[in-house]
Protein backbone atom coordinates (compact mmCIF):
# COMPACT_ATOMS: atom_id res chain seq x y z
CA UNK A 1 0.00 0.00 0.00
CA UNK A 2 1.31 3.40 -0.32
CA UNK A 3 2.01 5.46 2.47
CA UNK A 4 1.97 9.28 1.13
CA UNK A 5 1.31 12.35 2.86
CA UNK A 6 -1.30 13.53 0.53
CA UNK A 7 -4.60 15.37 -0.07
CA UNK A 8 -6.75 11.76 -0.54
CA UNK A 9 -9.39 12.21 -3.24
CA UNK A 10 -13.29 12.22 -0.95
CA UNK A 11 -15.13 9.44 -0.75
CA UNK A 12 -18.85 9.38 -1.05
CA UNK A 13 -21.07 10.85 -3.69
CA UNK A 14 -21.94 14.09 -3.28
CA UNK A 15 -24.87 16.25 -2.52
CA UNK A 16 -25.56 19.81 -3.52
CA UNK A 17 -25.32 21.56 -0.07
CA UNK A 18 -25.65 25.22 -1.63
CA UNK A 19 -26.35 26.36 -5.35
CA UNK A 20 -26.95 29.79 -6.63
CA UNK A 21 -28.89 30.68 -9.66
CA UNK A 22 -28.18 33.86 -11.55
CA UNK A 23 -26.67 35.54 -8.50
CA UNK A 24 -26.15 38.88 -9.01
CA UNK A 25 -25.35 41.44 -6.04
CA UNK A 26 -25.26 45.47 -6.06
CA UNK A 27 -23.24 48.09 -4.03
CA UNK A 28 -26.02 51.16 -4.92
CA UNK A 29 -25.87 51.24 -8.42
CA UNK A 30 -22.38 49.68 -8.81
CA UNK A 31 -22.59 45.73 -9.77
CA UNK A 32 -20.07 43.38 -7.81
CA UNK A 33 -21.16 39.65 -9.13
CA UNK A 34 -23.08 38.90 -12.56
CA UNK A 35 -24.74 35.59 -12.91
CA UNK A 36 -23.13 33.39 -10.62
CA UNK A 37 -23.76 29.72 -10.95
CA UNK A 38 -22.68 27.30 -8.64
CA UNK A 39 -23.41 24.06 -6.98
CA UNK A 40 -20.98 23.55 -3.30
CA UNK A 41 -21.08 20.06 -2.07
CA UNK A 42 -21.93 18.97 1.06
CA UNK A 43 -19.03 18.18 3.15
CA UNK A 44 -16.42 19.40 1.14
CA UNK A 45 -14.24 23.07 1.09
CA UNK A 46 -14.41 24.86 -1.21
CA UNK A 47 -12.04 27.60 -1.52
CA UNK A 48 -12.94 31.36 -3.70
CA UNK A 49 -9.60 32.63 -5.03
CA UNK A 50 -9.27 35.52 -7.09
CA UNK A 51 -7.54 39.47 -6.86
CA UNK A 52 -8.54 41.54 -4.36
CA UNK A 53 -12.12 43.24 -5.76
CA UNK A 54 -13.32 40.39 -7.90
CA UNK A 55 -16.27 39.89 -5.82
CA UNK A 56 -15.08 36.67 -3.74
CA UNK A 57 -15.54 38.14 -0.16
CA UNK A 58 -19.29 40.03 -1.67
CA UNK A 59 -19.69 36.13 -2.62
CA UNK A 60 -19.34 35.00 0.59
CA UNK A 61 -21.23 37.27 1.98
CA UNK A 62 -24.33 36.84 0.24
CA UNK A 63 -24.66 33.37 1.49
CA UNK A 64 -25.69 34.73 5.25
CA UNK A 65 -26.89 37.67 4.29
CA UNK A 66 -24.76 40.10 6.19
CA UNK A 67 -25.58 42.56 3.25
CA UNK A 68 -28.93 43.15 5.02
CA UNK A 69 -27.39 45.57 7.40
CA UNK A 70 -26.84 47.95 4.63
CA UNK A 71 -29.98 49.60 3.27
CA UNK A 72 -28.15 50.25 -0.38
CA UNK A 73 -27.05 46.73 -0.80
CA UNK A 74 -29.44 44.18 -2.54
CA UNK A 75 -28.38 40.76 -4.41
CA UNK A 76 -31.01 39.29 -7.09
CA UNK A 77 -31.17 35.87 -8.21
CA UNK A 78 -31.25 32.73 -5.85
CA UNK A 79 -29.36 30.92 -3.25
CA UNK A 80 -31.02 27.53 -2.30
CA UNK A 81 -29.87 26.22 0.64
CA UNK A 82 -31.08 22.70 0.92
CA UNK A 83 -33.15 23.59 -2.39
CA UNK A 84 -34.94 26.46 -0.16
CA UNK A 85 -34.28 29.86 -1.01
CA UNK A 86 -32.63 31.89 1.49
CA UNK A 87 -32.87 35.13 -0.22
CA UNK A 88 -36.71 34.76 -0.13
CA UNK A 89 -38.37 37.66 1.65
CA UNK A 90 -40.06 35.02 4.30
CA UNK A 91 -36.35 33.61 5.44
CA UNK A 92 -35.49 34.01 9.27
CA UNK A 93 -32.62 35.67 8.54
CA UNK A 94 -31.31 34.65 12.82
CA UNK A 95 -32.61 30.98 11.72
CA UNK A 96 -30.19 31.34 8.99
CA UNK A 97 -27.36 32.85 10.38
CA UNK A 98 -27.44 29.77 13.46
CA UNK A 99 -27.48 27.62 9.73
CA UNK A 100 -24.19 29.55 7.86
CA UNK A 101 -21.76 30.55 10.51
CA UNK A 102 -19.11 33.06 9.52
CA UNK A 103 -15.46 33.81 10.54
CA UNK A 104 -13.78 36.94 9.26
CA UNK A 105 -10.06 37.56 8.46
CA UNK A 106 -9.43 39.58 11.46
CA UNK A 107 -10.44 38.20 14.93
CA UNK A 108 -12.84 39.56 16.42
CA UNK A 109 -13.82 38.05 19.85
CA UNK A 110 -16.35 40.07 22.42
CA UNK A 111 -15.08 42.14 25.10
CA UNK A 112 -16.46 39.14 27.79
CA UNK A 113 -14.96 36.26 28.72
CA UNK A 114 -13.68 33.41 27.15
CA UNK A 115 -16.74 31.11 28.14
CA UNK A 116 -19.22 34.03 27.50
CA UNK A 117 -17.43 34.31 23.85
CA UNK A 118 -18.32 31.09 22.69
CA UNK A 119 -21.93 30.98 24.61
CA UNK A 120 -22.86 34.06 23.22
CA UNK A 121 -23.92 33.13 20.19
CA UNK A 122 -26.24 30.05 21.68
CA UNK A 123 -28.05 32.25 24.27
CA UNK A 124 -29.25 34.37 21.42
CA UNK A 125 -31.04 31.26 19.63
CA UNK A 126 -31.61 28.50 22.50
CA UNK A 127 -32.53 28.99 25.98
CA UNK A 128 -30.02 25.96 27.63
CA UNK A 129 -30.05 25.57 31.70
CA UNK A 130 -26.42 26.09 32.51
CA UNK A 131 -25.23 22.59 32.62
CA UNK A 132 -26.14 22.15 28.73
CA UNK A 133 -24.86 25.56 28.18
CA UNK A 134 -21.46 24.34 29.26
CA UNK A 135 -21.28 20.76 27.47
CA UNK A 136 -22.10 22.95 23.79
CA UNK A 137 -19.47 25.57 25.05
CA UNK A 138 -16.85 22.64 25.82
CA UNK A 139 -17.79 20.94 22.63
CA UNK A 140 -17.13 23.83 20.66
CA UNK A 141 -13.99 24.39 22.06
CA UNK A 142 -12.87 21.02 21.30
CA UNK A 143 -14.47 20.79 18.07
CA UNK A 144 -12.18 24.51 17.66
CA UNK A 145 -9.18 22.73 19.13
CA UNK A 146 -8.63 25.48 21.76
CA UNK A 147 -10.44 23.33 24.61
CA UNK A 148 -6.72 22.18 25.72
CA UNK A 149 -5.38 25.88 25.71
CA UNK A 150 -8.23 27.53 27.51
CA UNK A 151 -9.84 25.15 29.71
CA UNK A 152 -8.77 26.21 33.44
CA UNK A 153 -8.89 30.11 32.36
CA UNK A 154 -12.57 30.01 30.80
CA UNK A 155 -13.31 33.53 32.56
CA UNK A 156 -10.40 34.92 31.14
CA UNK A 157 -10.87 37.91 28.61
CA UNK A 158 -11.02 36.36 25.16
CA UNK A 159 -9.36 39.18 23.85
CA UNK A 160 -6.37 38.23 26.15
CA UNK A 161 -5.11 35.27 24.18
CA UNK A 162 -3.11 35.49 21.35
CA UNK A 163 -4.16 36.10 17.84
CA UNK A 164 -4.30 32.62 16.43
CA UNK A 165 -6.30 31.22 19.78
CA UNK A 166 -8.67 34.14 19.01
CA UNK A 167 -9.46 33.30 15.75
CA UNK A 168 -10.32 29.72 17.10
CA UNK A 169 -12.47 30.86 19.54
CA UNK A 170 -14.49 33.31 16.98
CA UNK A 171 -14.81 29.38 14.97
CA UNK A 172 -15.78 27.67 18.32
CA UNK A 173 -18.32 30.71 18.99
CA UNK A 174 -19.41 30.24 15.50
CA UNK A 175 -19.68 26.20 15.88
CA UNK A 176 -21.25 26.15 19.21
CA UNK A 177 -24.62 27.35 17.72
CA UNK A 178 -24.27 24.06 15.02
CA UNK A 179 -24.13 25.83 11.97
CA UNK A 180 -24.55 23.34 8.91
CA UNK A 181 -22.05 25.27 6.45
CA UNK A 182 -19.18 27.85 7.42
CA UNK A 183 -18.24 30.84 5.64
CA UNK A 184 -14.34 31.74 6.54
CA UNK A 185 -13.26 35.09 4.96
CA UNK A 186 -9.49 35.01 4.44
CA UNK A 187 -9.57 33.45 8.25
CA UNK A 188 -5.47 33.24 8.70
CA UNK A 189 -4.25 36.34 6.65
CA UNK A 190 -3.07 38.12 9.59
CA UNK A 191 -1.94 34.58 11.75
CA UNK A 192 1.24 33.55 12.42
CA UNK A 193 2.67 30.19 10.27
CA UNK A 194 2.02 27.64 13.59
CA UNK A 195 -1.79 29.38 14.20
CA UNK A 196 -2.41 28.92 10.36
CA UNK A 197 -1.57 25.24 10.32
CA UNK A 198 -3.11 24.52 13.62
CA UNK A 199 -6.69 26.47 11.37
CA UNK A 200 -6.01 24.73 8.42
CA UNK A 201 -5.99 21.24 10.25
CA UNK A 202 -9.12 22.17 12.41
CA UNK A 203 -10.40 23.07 8.63
CA UNK A 204 -10.01 19.29 7.42
CA UNK A 205 -11.26 17.66 10.42
CA UNK A 206 -14.30 19.93 10.68
CA UNK A 207 -15.43 19.31 7.26
CA UNK A 208 -16.66 15.99 8.22
CA UNK A 209 -19.53 17.77 9.72
CA UNK A 210 -19.46 21.17 7.88
CA UNK A 211 -19.60 22.45 4.50
CA UNK A 212 -16.73 24.84 4.30
CA UNK A 213 -16.46 28.09 2.24
CA UNK A 214 -13.56 29.93 2.17
CA UNK A 215 -11.76 32.77 0.66
CA UNK A 216 -7.99 33.04 0.48
CA UNK A 217 -5.36 35.03 -1.05
CA UNK A 218 -3.01 31.99 -0.40
CA UNK A 219 -3.06 29.86 -3.16
CA UNK A 220 -1.12 27.03 -1.48
CA UNK A 221 -3.22 27.45 0.95
CA UNK A 222 -6.86 26.89 -1.25
CA UNK A 223 -4.56 24.05 -2.59
CA UNK A 224 -3.58 22.57 0.50
CA UNK A 225 -7.21 22.00 2.56
CA UNK A 226 -10.16 22.50 -0.33
CA UNK A 227 -11.55 19.83 -2.45
CA UNK A 228 -13.20 22.79 -5.08
CA UNK A 229 -11.95 25.70 -5.90
CA UNK A 230 -13.70 28.69 -7.46
CA UNK A 231 -11.69 30.94 -9.40
CA UNK A 232 -13.57 34.62 -9.94
CA UNK A 233 -12.18 37.71 -12.08
CA UNK A 234 -14.66 40.74 -12.10
CA UNK A 235 -17.14 39.66 -10.42
CA UNK A 236 -17.34 36.64 -12.57
CA UNK A 237 -17.23 33.00 -11.90
CA UNK A 238 -14.76 31.89 -14.81
CA UNK A 239 -13.58 28.56 -13.50
CA UNK A 240 -14.88 25.71 -10.97
CA UNK A 241 -12.66 22.64 -10.86
CA UNK A 242 -11.70 20.25 -8.42
CA UNK A 243 -8.63 22.38 -6.42
CA UNK A 244 -5.87 19.70 -7.95
CA UNK A 245 -6.64 19.67 -11.46
CA UNK A 246 -7.46 23.75 -11.19
CA UNK A 247 -3.94 23.95 -9.81
CA UNK A 248 -2.20 21.74 -12.49
CA UNK A 249 -3.83 22.13 -15.78
CA UNK A 250 -6.25 25.10 -15.48
CA UNK A 251 -8.46 25.07 -18.18
CA UNK A 252 -9.28 28.47 -18.66
CA UNK A 253 -6.56 30.89 -19.97
CA UNK A 254 -7.64 33.59 -16.93
CA UNK A 255 -7.19 31.11 -14.29
CA UNK A 256 -3.87 30.36 -15.17
CA UNK A 257 -2.00 33.75 -15.75
CA UNK A 258 -3.98 34.39 -12.39
CA UNK A 259 -2.23 31.01 -10.41
CA UNK A 260 0.86 31.73 -12.17
CA UNK A 261 1.09 35.25 -11.67
CA UNK A 262 1.12 36.47 -15.08
CA UNK A 263 -0.13 39.39 -16.76
CA UNK A 264 -3.82 39.19 -17.34
CA UNK B 1 12.24 29.84 -26.12
CA UNK B 2 8.03 29.87 -25.33
CA UNK B 3 6.79 33.34 -25.00
CA UNK B 4 4.43 32.36 -21.94
CA UNK B 5 7.88 32.03 -20.12
CA UNK B 6 8.18 35.77 -19.96
CA UNK B 7 5.22 37.16 -19.37
CA UNK B 8 5.09 36.40 -14.94
CA UNK B 9 4.61 40.02 -13.43
CA UNK B 10 8.03 38.64 -11.84
CA UNK B 11 11.00 39.23 -14.26
CA UNK B 12 13.14 36.89 -11.92
CA UNK B 13 10.37 34.51 -11.75
CA UNK B 14 10.88 34.58 -15.89
CA UNK B 15 14.62 34.44 -15.70
CA UNK B 16 14.74 31.57 -13.44
CA UNK B 17 12.35 29.29 -15.38
CA UNK B 18 14.24 30.86 -18.81
CA UNK B 19 17.48 29.64 -16.95
CA UNK B 20 15.81 26.18 -15.93
CA UNK B 21 14.81 25.87 -20.09
CA UNK B 22 18.64 26.56 -21.45
CA UNK B 23 19.92 24.51 -18.91
CA UNK B 24 18.06 21.50 -19.86
CA UNK B 25 18.67 22.14 -23.47
CA UNK B 26 22.88 22.56 -22.70
CA UNK B 27 22.57 19.20 -20.63
CA UNK B 28 21.00 17.73 -23.77
CA UNK B 29 23.04 18.86 -26.02
CA UNK B 30 26.08 17.92 -24.05
CA UNK B 31 24.51 13.93 -23.73
CA UNK B 32 23.97 14.10 -27.76
CA UNK B 33 27.72 15.00 -28.29
CA UNK B 34 28.94 12.24 -25.99
CA UNK B 35 26.50 10.11 -27.55
CA UNK B 36 27.54 10.99 -31.11
CA UNK B 37 31.35 10.73 -29.80
CA UNK B 38 31.09 7.69 -28.41
CA UNK B 39 29.60 5.52 -31.05
CA UNK B 40 31.95 7.84 -33.87
CA UNK B 41 34.63 6.77 -31.90
CA UNK B 42 33.63 3.06 -32.34
CA UNK B 43 32.47 2.73 -35.41
CA UNK B 44 35.03 4.62 -37.10
CA UNK B 45 38.14 3.43 -34.52
CA UNK B 46 38.90 6.86 -33.57
CA UNK B 47 40.26 6.90 -29.34
CA UNK B 48 40.27 10.37 -29.65
CA UNK B 49 36.36 10.54 -29.98
CA UNK B 50 35.30 7.53 -27.30
CA UNK B 51 37.83 9.51 -25.05
CA UNK B 52 35.76 12.43 -24.91
CA UNK B 53 32.99 10.43 -24.68
CA UNK B 54 33.97 8.84 -21.50
CA UNK B 55 35.18 12.70 -20.56
CA UNK B 56 31.79 14.51 -21.33
CA UNK B 57 30.42 11.75 -18.05
CA UNK B 58 31.09 14.79 -15.60
CA UNK B 59 29.98 17.38 -17.11
CA UNK B 60 26.70 15.29 -17.53
CA UNK B 61 26.98 14.60 -13.68
CA UNK B 62 27.00 18.42 -13.03
CA UNK B 63 24.22 19.82 -14.73
CA UNK B 64 22.25 16.78 -13.14
CA UNK B 65 23.17 18.29 -9.87
CA UNK B 66 22.99 22.15 -11.43
CA UNK B 67 19.13 21.44 -12.22
CA UNK B 68 18.26 19.13 -9.55
CA UNK B 69 18.67 22.28 -7.42
CA UNK B 70 17.80 24.77 -9.49
CA UNK B 71 14.17 22.56 -9.54
CA UNK B 72 13.91 22.52 -5.88
CA UNK B 73 14.90 25.67 -5.57
CA UNK B 74 12.02 26.88 -8.06
CA UNK B 75 9.44 24.70 -6.17
CA UNK B 76 10.51 26.10 -2.96
CA UNK B 77 11.28 29.75 -3.70
CA UNK B 78 8.03 30.92 -6.59
CA UNK B 79 5.91 27.41 -5.08
CA UNK B 80 4.56 27.35 -9.27
CA UNK B 81 1.08 26.67 -10.73
CA UNK B 82 -0.34 25.33 -13.62
CA UNK B 83 1.75 25.19 -16.63
CA UNK B 84 5.32 26.43 -14.53
CA UNK B 85 4.21 23.45 -12.19
CA UNK B 86 4.44 20.90 -14.88
CA UNK B 87 7.43 22.40 -16.42
CA UNK B 88 9.36 22.34 -13.16
CA UNK B 89 8.25 18.72 -12.83
CA UNK B 90 8.59 17.61 -16.39
CA UNK B 91 12.38 18.87 -16.23
CA UNK B 92 13.24 17.30 -12.79
CA UNK B 93 12.31 14.08 -14.82
CA UNK B 94 13.82 15.03 -17.70
CA UNK B 95 17.00 15.64 -16.04
CA UNK B 96 17.03 12.27 -14.65
CA UNK B 97 16.51 10.73 -18.25
CA UNK B 98 18.94 12.60 -19.44
CA UNK B 99 21.64 11.80 -16.73
CA UNK B 100 20.54 8.03 -17.43
CA UNK B 101 21.20 8.58 -20.98
CA UNK B 102 24.86 10.03 -20.63
CA UNK B 103 25.30 7.05 -18.45
CA UNK B 104 24.68 4.72 -21.08
CA UNK B 105 27.09 6.88 -24.01
CA UNK B 106 29.74 6.23 -21.01
CA UNK B 107 28.95 2.63 -21.03
CA UNK B 108 29.23 3.12 -24.74
CA UNK B 109 32.18 4.35 -24.58
CA UNK B 110 33.93 1.73 -22.11
CA UNK B 111 33.41 -1.15 -23.93
CA UNK B 112 34.34 0.38 -27.50
CA UNK B 113 37.70 0.53 -26.71
CA UNK B 114 38.34 -3.00 -25.73
CA UNK B 115 36.27 -3.70 -28.94
CA UNK B 116 38.50 -1.62 -30.70
CA UNK B 117 41.57 -3.10 -29.82
CA UNK B 118 40.16 -6.38 -30.87
CA UNK B 119 40.66 -5.45 -34.34
CA UNK B 120 39.31 -6.35 -37.73
CA UNK B 121 35.99 -8.22 -36.78
CA UNK B 122 33.11 -5.77 -37.67
CA UNK B 123 30.45 -8.65 -36.74
CA UNK B 124 27.52 -6.75 -35.08
CA UNK B 125 28.27 -3.09 -36.69
CA UNK B 126 25.90 -2.45 -38.77
CA UNK B 127 22.93 -3.01 -36.13
CA UNK B 128 24.91 -0.68 -33.80
CA UNK B 129 25.05 2.05 -37.02
CA UNK B 130 21.74 1.35 -37.85
CA UNK B 131 20.26 1.62 -34.37
CA UNK B 132 22.53 3.99 -33.21
CA UNK B 133 21.66 6.68 -36.33
CA UNK B 134 18.17 5.84 -34.77
CA UNK B 135 18.65 6.67 -31.39
CA UNK B 136 20.51 9.70 -32.23
CA UNK B 137 17.82 11.23 -34.32
CA UNK B 138 15.15 10.52 -31.13
CA UNK B 139 17.85 12.16 -28.75
CA UNK B 140 18.04 15.20 -31.53
CA UNK B 141 14.21 15.26 -32.38
CA UNK B 142 12.85 15.02 -28.74
CA UNK B 143 15.23 17.99 -27.17
CA UNK B 144 14.11 19.82 -30.15
CA UNK B 145 10.41 19.30 -29.42
CA UNK B 146 11.24 20.47 -26.08
CA UNK B 147 12.69 23.67 -27.15
CA UNK B 148 9.38 24.70 -28.80
CA UNK B 149 7.00 22.60 -27.14
CA UNK B 150 5.97 20.73 -29.89
CA UNK B 151 4.23 17.71 -29.06
CA UNK B 152 3.23 16.12 -32.72
CA UNK B 153 7.39 15.81 -32.50
CA UNK B 154 7.20 14.80 -29.39
CA UNK B 155 4.50 11.87 -30.28
CA UNK B 156 6.26 10.95 -33.17
CA UNK B 157 9.82 10.34 -31.11
CA UNK B 158 7.36 8.06 -28.48
CA UNK B 159 5.81 5.73 -31.67
CA UNK B 160 9.71 5.51 -32.92
CA UNK B 161 10.91 3.85 -29.97
CA UNK B 162 8.57 0.38 -30.87
CA UNK B 163 10.58 0.17 -34.24
CA UNK B 164 13.97 0.60 -31.85
CA UNK B 165 12.71 -2.01 -29.76
CA UNK B 166 12.01 -4.48 -32.79
CA UNK B 167 15.59 -3.92 -34.21
CA UNK B 168 17.31 -4.25 -31.14
CA UNK B 169 15.31 -7.89 -30.74
CA UNK B 170 16.23 -8.88 -34.12
CA UNK B 171 19.84 -7.73 -33.40
CA UNK B 172 19.76 -9.54 -30.37
CA UNK B 173 18.75 -12.91 -32.63
CA UNK B 174 21.11 -12.50 -35.34
CA UNK B 175 24.08 -12.19 -32.52
CA UNK B 176 22.91 -14.97 -30.62
CA UNK B 177 23.08 -17.17 -33.98
CA UNK B 178 26.98 -15.93 -34.47
CA UNK B 179 28.02 -16.81 -31.30
CA UNK B 180 26.26 -20.32 -30.87
CA UNK B 181 28.11 -20.50 -34.80
CA UNK B 182 31.33 -19.30 -33.77
CA UNK B 183 31.70 -19.42 -30.03
CA UNK B 184 35.44 -18.03 -30.02
CA UNK B 185 33.74 -14.84 -30.58
CA UNK B 186 31.20 -14.70 -27.59
CA UNK B 187 33.02 -12.53 -25.87
CA UNK B 188 33.47 -10.04 -28.37
CA UNK B 189 29.98 -10.12 -29.10
CA UNK B 190 28.96 -9.59 -26.06
CA UNK B 191 30.69 -5.98 -26.24
CA UNK B 192 28.64 -5.29 -28.96
CA UNK B 193 25.48 -6.61 -27.44
CA UNK B 194 26.23 -4.21 -24.37
CA UNK B 195 26.15 -1.06 -26.64
CA UNK B 196 23.19 -2.59 -28.32
CA UNK B 197 21.24 -2.83 -25.29
CA UNK B 198 22.83 0.94 -23.95
CA UNK B 199 21.33 2.32 -27.28
CA UNK B 200 17.97 0.68 -26.77
CA UNK B 201 17.80 1.87 -22.82
CA UNK B 202 19.03 5.75 -24.80
CA UNK B 203 15.82 5.31 -27.05
CA UNK B 204 13.68 4.55 -23.68
CA UNK B 205 14.77 7.23 -22.13
CA UNK B 206 13.93 9.56 -25.23
CA UNK B 207 10.62 8.01 -25.14
CA UNK B 208 9.72 8.99 -21.45
CA UNK B 209 11.42 12.82 -22.12
CA UNK B 210 8.95 12.67 -25.14
CA UNK B 211 5.89 11.76 -22.30
CA UNK B 212 6.89 14.63 -20.18
CA UNK B 213 6.69 17.51 -22.94
CA UNK B 214 3.53 15.89 -23.36
CA UNK B 215 2.39 16.82 -19.55
CA UNK B 216 4.10 19.95 -19.39
CA UNK B 217 2.23 21.45 -22.67
CA UNK B 218 -0.84 19.54 -22.79
CA UNK B 219 -1.55 18.48 -18.37
CA UNK B 220 -1.96 15.14 -19.96
CA UNK B 221 0.02 12.26 -18.34
CA UNK B 222 0.33 9.44 -20.94
CA UNK B 223 3.11 7.35 -19.46
CA UNK B 224 1.42 4.52 -19.75
CA UNK B 225 -1.40 4.93 -22.83
CA UNK B 226 -2.07 2.67 -25.25
CA UNK B 227 -1.19 2.79 -28.78
CA UNK B 228 -4.64 3.23 -29.08
CA UNK B 229 -4.87 6.20 -26.82
CA UNK B 230 -1.80 7.95 -28.49
CA UNK B 231 -3.87 7.89 -31.83
CA UNK B 232 -6.42 8.91 -30.10
CA UNK B 233 -4.87 12.26 -28.70
CA UNK B 234 -3.55 12.83 -31.67
CA UNK B 235 -6.67 13.43 -33.42
CA UNK B 236 -8.40 15.13 -30.70
CA UNK B 237 -5.28 17.59 -31.79
CA UNK B 238 -6.02 17.32 -35.03
CA UNK B 239 -2.75 16.01 -36.00
CA UNK B 240 -1.59 13.62 -38.11
CA UNK B 241 -0.78 9.80 -37.08
CA UNK B 242 3.20 9.57 -36.99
Amino acid sequence: MLMMNIKQPSQGAENVKLKTENLGFFYGKYQALHDINLELSENRVTAFIGASGCGKSTLLRTFNRIYNLYSEQRPEGKILLDGQDILAKKQDIYQLRAKIGMVFQKPTPFPMSIFDNVAYGVRLYEKLPRGKLEVRVEEALQKAALWDEVKDKLKHPGTALSGGQQQRLCIARALAVEPEVLLLDEPTSALDPISTARIEELIDELKERLTILIVTHNMQQAARISDATVFMHQGRVIEKAPTDQLFTNPQHKQTEDYITGRYG
Amino acid sequence: MPEELKLHISKRFNRDLATLVSQLLQMGGTVELQLKSALDGLLNGEVGLVQQAKELEEKVDQFDLILGEACAQMLVLRQPAASDLRMTLAINKCVSDLERMGDEAHKIARVALPLMEDGQSLTGFVEVRHIGQHVMQMLHDVLHAFSRQDISLALHVKSRDEQVDIEYRSAMRTLMTFMMEEPQTISRIMNVIWVLRSLERIGDHACNIAEQIVYMVQGRDIRHASKEEVAKLLNQLNLSEP
